[in-house]
């Protein structure tokens, strides 16, 4: 099981953090900066598991990768594959790749939400449930059309009913 | 008021727009976020749900990225939620998952909003609920949803229908009743065609069996199957996980799939695959040879990997198949000695744990060597990493592997010398630890011991002081098999020491004390010694001539013979100028010493050291002169042993200088006294200490009296303003004490001890306000013999209890692997009964969630048309209160019914049915009465104590169920 899911930018400020067990806001905080600094005291092109049973508790795995500005951490247990994993980071990052053609941290900044309308479709619950890019596409595409409706529907009516009512 | 909404609507700040802001920092960051949070406190009430909508997508924000509270915000979002615009809704329902939790108490408000859009005909709309639910579902939200839920397990979009599987893991998690009316339906979307439904319910088959492999075992054949036919390398490794859970219980299926992994492992292209596949083959299938040759293989491909991933999951496979396959680690030894100075900190550190693997105790100085020049060469961190895995890995087993001590204690000495070393408290407690436990080792680790307090440089070291202080006090305790107590005496009163913390400069005083008691000792008897040797008629006599020293008015034939002894001393033993000679003196004496083989007689260290007059008042000089100004130090423990130590020093100096001009009458008595004296100190300092059992301090009896479950809190209060030194007690004794003097009520006194002396007014005046004094005096008899403290409960354990001898020998290992190049017997180190190590404390995971795959078992075994009798109060069950309940699901009973029906030759090491055998009588499974009949003849082959109990059982059992049961794992599989 996939217990969270961050990213993090090389100056260690948080830029998606998504925890599949409920934890008090301060303890994530804690948890995030404690992955930081043991992230940013690790060379490069060395592997990417880092032991988290000290951060995260019993039987915590991490991996992450280091994409220019961004880290990409996931934190699992036993039931998941650390390559897997790896791949996963890979078609989450290949994934905002193809929405935002060409992704930079700029994006990941300013698309807070679809981010994690992406992620939503990877992940359930701490399930892996997609791991085609693709499909993954295809629903955020669908639900961004439904969002941009829903708000077009209501734009007239409320504003015209704002002004009747005055 | 429509007006400021309209206001508010053109002005507010979208997420964009905060965003934004934060990017620009004109102010300060928390300023900004309190403006935010400010801001949006008043956009949330507003009645316009645009605003309101927007305000709580900024609250999210900050909170997931900054750590701000939006518990507060809890109704708002029930209220966003319930919108009936998507978009809405989409901000509502993330709040929600991100926000709520059990104790949230809004919850009980979204039990039909989250009904309502479960069954949405807008699949999005299902979608986040379901994604919302996976978060925060409840004992509550699982009851209640379970059927919307279980609907959507059929649901014709795949969209929904592999959600919908990714939840009800958590839902099952809940609510184990909804496995009654979900299980089958989980069962057929496993073997359902869409790659997507199946990598689902496979994720959920492979968490629910990590937790309870056991009810799984029904499943194997579908298992099976998706080993064998999918070609989605998901599935395949979540159903490796599976099997990985499955195969240890039952050992025909490891046989089965065996083939298949190692198929995949050679064919695969996927490298996490071909990891998943050496995995589960090293750790669940390491009895089948051949596919654990192949694992091998691969691992050996993995280890010379360029990439560092492969290379640390390569070692890592590798220390998982050591234990069982060493020959593995054996064969793979060159790359895993290289992987030492790999740049990757991880592979390093799995490297070291497999080199560790490989000590035994033919090896174990050669690895113990390579290792420390590795550590020499590494970061601190990784050296101390290396020093850790040695001390550790020789310590196991109380030095298991240590045949040779000699080198073992020299090692921990080279160890000190590391610059980069932190592994003082280690070191420490085991060279009090070998020092108490090997007596042959004792002349060596007084060696080591002299050489690292006698170097001035390492006492500067902050990191050295507890080794510092164990070596110290290995020096005086075993100060008789020293080469020359003269220079330890110098050594321990460098001026230097002034560097180290007042615990373990106590440690010094103390220890010095105890060689100037040694050194009077061995004076005395030296002198007694001549006198008989000389057939002097009268003892006194000899005796004045002793003590009187250098005055020339004695009988010429003791002037003869005391003559030589005086060169030898003013030759090498001066105090003043022993350090250069000394080490001549000492390397001659050890070699004489290893020649003749003798290590702990007295005599022969009094043979070579000629205690004078002139030397011992030369000590007693030094002593003085060096502590004197210790007498008034701040620190109680130096203060106190400073002034013991005096006080003696003083009392034999009065004594000695008195006699010159004093009769002969009185000298005799005078000489009486002092012997006395010093035959005093030597008793109390001669009983050896040993390692002391864990159990020991419970075997003291409590003193009349004494209540020691009053709460100790309350002297929190009391100290208050009594400062404490940050080192408040020497508890030299290491980790091995640690116990007996924690929980001994002697602390108390202790902690008071430490209080300065000064302050010593308003002690008195507390201990009369609160009625606080020092325990009974019973044990301080022998004012001299307070240290170290553990000393006293291992006396007692001695008279309480005979059984517990503390010298049991321990020479298996000799007896068990006898190597012939061993040139000398391992020597006998003193272990204790009951364990004097801390034990490992070998949890088994209770299984959490019994009512849960008692669910599960009860679909699989098709007992699920049974009347919910004994579920009839699901809340009351999952909470875990209904105890019958738990009891009677516990794994072992399907263990027994599996086993029992499908495999009557089948030995089961099922230790779990030992300890909960006797809870199951509720629920008997009509399995046993159907077994009945076997039992006899079955008996009569095997004779296991658990198949007696069972069958013992069978006349309490109640039918209660009496579903019929078919054969759960197929013959085929088996």
């Amino acid at each position: 099981m996939i217990k969270a899911v961050l990213v993090l930018n090389t100056q260690g400020k948080p830029r998606l953090a998504k925890f599949y067990e409920f934890r008090p806001v301060e303890k994530q905080q804690e948890l995030i900066r404690n992955v930081f600094s043991v992230l940013c005291s690790r060379a490069e092109n060395v592997s990417n598991f880092v032991d988290a049973e000290s951060i995260y508790g019993q039987d915590a795995r991490l991996v992450y990768k280091h994409f220019a500005t961004l880290y990409f951490v996931f934190i699992f247990d036993s039931s998941e594959n650390e390559l897997a994993m790896l791949d996963l980071i890979q078609v989450f990052v290949e994934t905002l790749d193809k929405c935002f053609r060409n992704v930079c941290e700029l994006d990941v900044v300013y698309n807070y939400s679809k981010m994690h309308s992406i992620l939503d479709e990877i992940i359930i619950g701490g399930q892996v449930l997609e791991t085609s890019s693709t499909e993954v596409i295809k629903a955020i595409e669908e639900l961004s059309r439904l969002e941009a409706a829903s708000n077009s529907i209501n734009l007239v009516p409320k504003s015209v009913s704002g002004w009747r009512a005055r | 008021m429509a007006g400021s909404s309209i206001m508010d609507n053109l002005f507010q700040r979208t997420l964009e727009d905060l965003i934004k802001g934060f990017r620009l920092q004109l102010v300060g960051e928390s300023a900004l976020i309190s403006k935010a949070v400010e801001e949006i406190r008043r956009e949330i009430k507003s009645t316009d749900l645009d605003i309101k909508s927007i305000a709580l997508q900024k609250l999210s924000y900050l909170s997931a990225i900054y750590g701000i509270d939006m518990s507060w915000a809890a109704f708002h979002v029930v209220e966003v939620m319930s919108s009936s615009r998507f978009a809405h809704k989409k901000i509502g329902y993330r709040a929600a998952s991100q926000s709520f939790h059990e104790g949230t108490s809004v919850l009980l408000l979204i039990t039909n909003q989250l009904r309502k859009d479960l069954s949405s005909p807008n699949e999005f709309e299902v979608s986040l609920a379901l994604e919302c639910l996976s978060r925060i579902v409840t004992i509550d939200l699982a009851r209640d949803l379970t059927p919307d839920v279980f609907t959507l397990l059929s649901s014709s979009k795949v969209f929904v229908r592999k959600k919908a599987i990714g939840v009800i893991l958590r839902v099952f998690e809940k609510y184990p009743d909804a496995v009654r009316v979900c299980f089958k339906r989980l069962v057929e979307n496993l073997e359902n065609s869409d790659s997507q439904i199946a990598t689902a319910a496979v994720g959920v088959f492979c968490e629910l069996s990590s937790k309870d492999p056991r009810s799984y075992l029904p499943l194997a054949p579908e298992f099976y199957r998706i080993l064998i036919d999918s070609r989605n390398n998901w599935v395949l490794i979540k159903t490796l996980k599976i099997f990985a859970k499955l195969a240890p219980l039952e050992p025909r299926l490891g046989k089965r799939i065996v083939e298949p992994v190692c198929e995949l492992m050679k064919k695969t292209g996927a490298k996490s695959l071909m990891f998943e596949c050496v995995r589960t083959v090293v750790t669940c299938l390491s009895n089948h040879e051949s596919a654990v040759k192949v694992a091998i293989s691969k691992i050996g491909e993995l280890l010379v990997d360029p990439d560092p991933n492969l290379r640390f999951l390569g070692l890592h496979a590798l220390s998982d198949v050591a234990p069982t396959h060493l020959w593995a680690v054996l064969e793979n030894q060159e790359v895993v000695i290289k992987s030492l100075s790999d740049e990757d900190p991880n592979i390093k550190l799995e490297s070291l744990c497999l080199v560790m693997a490989m000590v035994s105790e033919s090896n174990v100085a050669d690895i113990s060597k390579v290792l420390v020049n590795y550590a020499l060469k590494s970061d601190p961190e990784f050296c101390n990493e290396i020093l850790g895995s040695i001390l550790t890995t020789c310590s196991r087993n109380v030095y298991e592997i240590i045949i040779d001590f000699d080198w073992y204690v020299s090692l921990l000495g080279e160890m000190s010398r590391i610059p980069n070393c932190q592994k003082g408290e280690e070191i420490e407690a085991q060279l009090i630890d070998i020092g108490m436990r090997v007596k042959d080792a004792r002349l060596q680790l007084v060696q080591v011991g002299r050489d690292l307090v006698i170097d001035p440089a390492l006492l500067g070291n902050v990191h050295l002081h507890r080794i510092l202080c164990a070596a110290a006090w290995v020096v005086g305790e075993y100060v008789e098999v020293a080469s020359n107590p003269f220079e330890l005496m110098d050594a321990l009163l460098q001026p230097r020491t002034n560097l180290l913390p007042p615990s373990v400069r106590a440690v010094y005083i103390h220890s010095s004390f105890k060689i100037l008691v040694f050194c009077l000792d061995c004076c005395l008897m030296q002198n007694q010694e001549h006198v008989s040797s000389l057939d002097s008629s009268n003892l006194a006599v000899g005796y004045s001539g002793l003590v009187a020293g250098k005055k020339h008015t004695e009988t010429r034939d003791f002037a003869s013979c005391e003559g030589p002894t005086h060169d030898a001393q003013n030759e090498g033993f001066s105090p003043q100028n022993s350090m250069d000679s000394s080490e001549q003196l000492a390397v001659q004496n050890n070699a004489v010493r290893i020649v003749t083989q003798d290590q702990t007689s007295i005599a022969t260290s009094l043979e070579k050291n000629n205690f004078t007059l002139e030397s011992i008042v030369g000590l007693l000089n030094l002593i003085e002169l060096v502590l004197s100004p210790l007498a008034a130090n701040p620190d109680v423990e130096i203060l106190e042993r400073a002034r013991n130590v005096l006080s003696f020093v003083q009392l034999i100096k009065a004594e000695i200088s008195d006699n010159s001009n004093q009769n002969v009458d009185i000298l005799d008595k005078k000489d009486a006294q002092v012997s006395a004296i010093v035959k005093l100190m030597c008793d109390a300092f001669s009983d050896e200490l040993g390692p002391v059992s864990l159990n020991a301090q419970g075997r003291v009896a409590v003193p009349d009296g004494l209540v020691l479950n009053e709460n100790l809190d309350d002297l929190n209060a009391i100290c208050g303003d009594i400062e404490l030194p940050s080192s408040s007690s020497f508890s030299i004794g290491g980790p091995h004490f640690g116990t007996t003097s924690d929980a001994s009520p002697f602390n108390l006194p202790k902690k008071e001890e430490t209080e300065p002396l000064n302050e010593s007014a308003s002690l008195l005046e507390h201990r009369k306000r609160h009625g606080l004094y020092y325990l009974p005096s019973e044990k301080n008899e022998i004012t001299y013999d307070d240290y170290p403290p553990p000393n006293d409960p291992q006396k007692k354990t001695n008279l309480n209890d005979e059984s517990e001898d503390l010298s049991k020998l321990a020479g298996q290992s000799l007896s068990l692997k006898k190597r012939p190049n061993q040139t000398k017997p391992r020597p006998v180190v003193v272990k204790l009964d009951d364990g004097d190590v801390v034990p490992i404390s070998v949890k088994k995971p209770e299984p959490r969630d019994d009512s849960l795959s008692g669910a599960v078992r009860d679909v699989l075994l098709g007992s699920e048309a049974k009347p919910s009798s004994s579920q009839s109060n699901p809340s009351d069950k999952s909470s875990g209160t209904d105890k019958k309940n738990l009891s009677s699901y516990h794994p072992s009973e399907i263990k027994e019914n599996v086993i029992g029906a499908e495999m009557p030759d089948q030995a089961n090491p099922n230790r779990k049915s030992k300890h909960h055998g006797r809870h199951k009588e509720r629920r008997r499974s009509p399995r046993k009465t159907i077994e009945g009949g076997e039992h006899d003849q079955r008996e009569n082959k095997k004779s296991s104590h658990r198949h007696n109990r069972h069958k013992a059982r069978q006349g309490s059992s109640s039918p209660l169920n009496v579903a019929p049961q078919t054969p759960v794992i197929p013959d085929f599989l088996l």
